[in-house]
C-alpha cells in the first residue's frame, strides 16, 4: 500500500483487499452502543461525578451535540469509502481518494474507531506501543493491528494537514 | 493600621459587594489527562487548534500529559472552561474541569 498526497487529495494506492476491508470497517468500528467502556470513553464526564448538577446538564445539552459531531464525521468517511464498495474485482488491489477538506472528519472518525476498539478489548499502553507484536494470531491481535493501521493513517493525515509536508504539493509513505 | 482593620471587620459585606463576578468565578482550570490511544501528534494538533498554542507550547503540554498523566492547559472563568472542555471532548481528548485549589 502506498499513501500519498496529490494537491488537495490524499490517495491510498495499491490497497490490497485485506487493508481495503479494514478501511471499510471504519464506520462500523465507531459504534460504541452496547459497549459500556466505549460509551464511557467517547462521552466522558466533564468534571468529577460529585458535581452532579453539571454532569446532568452536560448529558442533556452537550452530549447530543457531541453525538451529532461524531455522526457527521462518520457519515463523511462513509461517503468517501463508497468507491471501495461493490467492486467488479473484489480481490484486486484498488485506490481510495480522500479530499483534503475531509481530513478533520477522517481524523475524528479514525479516533472514534481506535478508542472504541481499544475500549472493547481493553488494550494496555504496552500493547498499543508494541509495534513488533506478531499480528493476526487472534481476533484481539487483529483488532490491535486495526488500531495501529488507523493510527498510521491519522499520522499521515496530520503530517499533510499540519504543515508537515516539506514540498507542499505531494509526498508519500508506504506500509 | 487600626482604622482600615476595624472598618473591614465591622462591615465585611462591603468587600463581598465590591468583588467582581469574574473574581468570584475565577478558580477553574481545564485539565487534559493521559490516554494511551490518542496519538501524541494528534494531541499537539488539538491543543494548537483549540487554544491557539504555538507548536512548542502545544508539545510542552502534550509531553506533560504523556509523562505526568495530566496537564493544566487553561485556567479562568468557568463558562469558558466548560466550552474548552466541550471542544476537547469533540476531538475525543480526555479532559475535565477542576476548581483551582
Amino acid at each position: 500500500m502506498e499513501i500519498r498526497r496529490h494537491e488537495e487529495v490524499l490517495e491510498i494506492a495499491e490497497l490490497d483487499p485485506f487493508l481495503a476491508e479494514l478501511l471499510r470497517q471504519i464506520p462500523e468500528s465507531t459504534k460504541a452502543e452496547g459497549v459500556e467502556a466505549a460509551e464511557r470513553r467517547l462521552f466522558s464526564l466533564p468534571i468529577d461525578a460529585s458535581e452532579a448538577e453539571l454532569c446532568a446538564e452536560w448529558k442533556i445539552y452537550v452530549e447530543p451535540e457531541l453525538r451529532r459531531l461524531f455522526q457527521s464525521a462518520t457519515e463523511t468517511v462513509t461517503a468517501d469509502l463508497k468507491p471501495l464498495n461493490g467492486k467488479a474485482k473484489p480481490f484486486a488491489n484498488c485506490t481510495l481518494r480522500i479530499p483534503l477538506k475531509n481530513a478533520d472528519a477522517w481524523l475524528n472518525a479514525l479516533n472514534q474507531a481506535r478508542l472504541v476498539i481499544a475500549s472493547k478489548f481493553g488494550f494496555t499502553e504496552g500493547e498499543l506501543c508494541d509495534h513488533y507484536r506478531s499480528p493476526l494470531g487472534s481476533r484481539r491481535d487483529l483488532s490491535l493491528f486495526q488500531v495501529n493501521f488507523y493510527g498510521f493513517l491519522q499520522e499521515f493525515i496530520l503530517q499533510e494537514t499540519n504543515g508537515g509536508s516539506s514540498n507542499g504539493g505531494s509526498s508519500s509513505a508506504e506500509i | 493600621m487600626d482604622a482600615p482593620f476595624a472598618a473591614a471587620t465591622e462591615s465585611p459585606l462591603v468587600e463581598q459587594e465590591t468583588r467582581s463576578k469574574e473574581a468570584v468565578d475565577l478558580p477553574w482550570q481545564v485539565v487534559v489527562h493521559n490516554d494511551p490511544v490518542n496519538l501524541m501528534t494528534y494531541v499537539t494538533m488539538v491543543f494548537q487548534k483549540v487554544f491557539g498554542f504555538t507548536r512548542e507550547k502545544a508539545e510542552k503540554h502534550m509531553l506533560e500529559v504523556h509523562r505526568e498523566g495530566r496537564s493544566i492547559v487553561w485556567s479562568g472563568l468557568r463558562e469558558r472552561a466548560e466550552l474548552y472542555v466541550q471542544q476537547l471532548h469533540g476531538h475525543l481528548l480526555l479532559a475535565t474541569l477542576e476548581r483551582t485549589n
